[in-house]
């Protein structure tokens, strides 16, 4: 474990049942650092991103997050109340679908506000205020402030997910799949904004992602991920463009080329 | 029990063992204002919705000493007040009463009686949905876990929504209130001109809902809060002109629908207060006396 590390996952094995979601994960992620995790589909992605988040509690192993108060606190050894406050503040999730991410009951504005609301904020002119902020961040045009989100396209309710989740200033991002289910011109566009807000704001990031495309982008350091086991890992480039394990070629090498 | 004769029912229906599990819960709930106590509800010889869960905690606290009133919409004499009231009379032999001041406990759906309430009296309240977050989130086991765990933010996510929408919290019913500094707690479908009356008030307030199958309470003198947003602030609702009946302005007014015409009078909503005040003397635009007046000045 890195000491200056935010983020510090050691040996981390999620089981369901008999059957492994992931077995001995462990790496380290620094600030302002993205990281992404590719594999097929089946490999563990997903779980290991849910147990790192605190949202699956793993079978064995540790996650230790380095605090604002510069404290490494153990995910899973905290108190309830304690990880649900550090969840909606200072880390942020945002869903494959957004639908999973945002209430669709409750225009836009509103959706971006929930945050503020949850830790105090009770003036509405600025709370709207903060919501028009963000839909200019994410390029959302600021009449649709009051919308709901189901009048949106598949594209911008993604990026109010994201204001949604960045709103609350936080240090650490969880993405799942961010750009699945987005035509293609849809996902430059999304994967162009994620990479200026990740530097504007200095995120660490944790990108799950079957795109290599993707996790070329975004990431600076990649984790290649099979059967539940991380089988190489390094820096973006250096994993794709000379893998080391036979996977890893194999997965680099099954991109179509046109 | 001396005066009650009626041997084919218990004293207020319900059986002494589920009285006492019902007075169990509401000893619960008043240990922790605001807080929605599961208990078995029963059936109840009257469907959902009319008040199934009210009926089950006034048979639970009513003695034979007790002084009845029921009200619905602030009104003793409507379908839903007469037939509860007919309920405990047979059930139970209680002397009954329109008169707020008189009674020691008063069973109400959607209104507090505009007679201040004074101490040792119990005003039980009908409840169709007691949890203020459901239409936002509609987990119970989430909600629990936010109640738990003082998460609210939610709540004003409601009201933000009510400002952007309609330019102000429209909110003008069931209208989210914090129970002394810890539960968000939905008042029943009361209108919010009524919550300002819920913060210490000097009699105990319970709430019944039959089919969630919830209890919940206000001790007496127990602060209650309407939630709100500092640059809009809680306010009640306020009528352009006084009750046509008794001239009051101070009251909840209902809008009654006078002809196909367009004409419509506006009177308190809380019959028995009404009454008492054209007992006294008070008269608005369409009391009979004035109208008879009218009419002499016509002829």
């Amino acid at each position: 474990m890195a000491m200056n590390s935010l983020l510090s996952v050691e040996n981390l094995t999620v089981k369901y049942g008999d059957r492994v979601g992931c077995r001995n994960v462990g790496f380290d992620l620094f600030p302002g650092e993205v990281l992404g995790v590719v594999g097929e589909s089946g490999s563990g992605k997903s779980t290991l991103l849910n147990a790192v988040s605190g949202q699956l509690p793993p079978h064995s192993g540790r996650v230790s997050y380095k605090t604002r108060l510069n404290d490494r606190c153990d995910i899973y050894g905290m108190t309830e109340p304690e990880r649900r406050f550090l969840m909606r503040t200072d880390w942020a999730f945002v869903h494959q679908n957004p639908r999973d991410g945002l209430r669709m009951s409750v225009s836009a504005g509103a959706n971006i506000g929930e945050r503020l609301m949850g830790v105090g904020w009770r003036h509405y002119g600025e709370i709207r205020e903060a919501g028009l902020n963000w839909l200019e961040k994410v390029e959302i045009d600021d009449d649709r402030v009051d919308d709901l989100p189901s009048t949106f396209s598949g594209g911008m309710l993604q990026r109010l997910q994201i204001a949604r989740n960045l709103v609350s200033k936080p240090r650490l991002v969880f993405m799942d799949e961010p750009t699945g289910g987005l035509d293609v011109s849809v996902q430059a566009r999304l994967l162009d904004l994620l990479r200026g807000l990740v530097s504007d704001l200095g995120l660490s990031v944790m990108i799950v992602t079957h795109d290599l495309a993707v996790a070329r982008l975004l990431s600076h350091r990649l984790m290649v991920m099979q059967g539940g086991q991380v089988v190489e890992s390094g820096l973006t480039d250096q994993v794709l463009d000379d893998p080391q394990h036979p996977y890893s070629q194999l997965l680099v090498s099954s991109i179509l080329q046109v | 029990m001396s005066n009650f004769e009626n041997t084919a029912y218990n004293f207020a229906y319900l059986d002494e063992q589920t009285k006492r599990m019902i007075r169990r819960a509401l000893l619960k709930a008043v240990a922790i204002p605001g807080y929605q106590v599961p208990f078995a509800s029963r059936e109840m010889p009257m469907p959902y919705g009319w008040g199934t869960g009210g009926i089950q905690v006034t048979a639970a606290v009513i003695g034979p000493e007790d002084v009845l009133k029921v009200i619905d919409q602030g009104s003793d004499d409507t379908t839903n007040a007469v037939s509860i009231r007919n309920f405990f009379q047979k059930t139970t032999n209680v002397e009954t009463t329109e008169e707020t001041a008189k009674a020691s406990l008063i069973q109400t759906r959607h209104r507090i009686p505009e007679t201040p309430l004074t101490d040792g009296q119990i005003l039980v309240y009908q409840v169709p949905i007691p949890e203020p977050l459901r239409f936002l989130e509609p987990r119970e086991t989430e909600t629990r876990k936010m109640h738990a765990l003082e998460e609210y933010g939610l709540m004003h996510v409601k009201l933000y929504e009510d400002i952007s929408r309609h330019g102000d919290i429209a909110t003008t019913y069931a209208y989210p209130v914090n129970v002394a500094g810890r539960y968000v707690m939905d008042p029943s479908p009361t209108p919010k001109f009524d919550n300002p009356k819920m913060n210490n008030m000097p009699a105990l307030q319970l709430f019944g809902a039959g089919r969630e199958k919830r209890i919940y309470a206000i001790p007496p003198y127990t602060e209650v809060v309407s939630l709100d947003f500092e640059d809009y602030p809680f306010t009640i609702q306020k009528w352009e002109e006084p009750c046509a009946l008794c001239g009051e302005t101070e009251s909840f007014l209902d809008e009654v629908i006078l002809d196909d015409a367009g004409g419509r009078m506006f009177v308190c909503s809380d019959s028995h207060y009404c009454k008492s005040r054209q007992e006294q003397g008070h008269s608005g635009s369409q009391s009979p006396d004035a109208e008879k007046a009218s009419r002499e000045v016509a002829e």
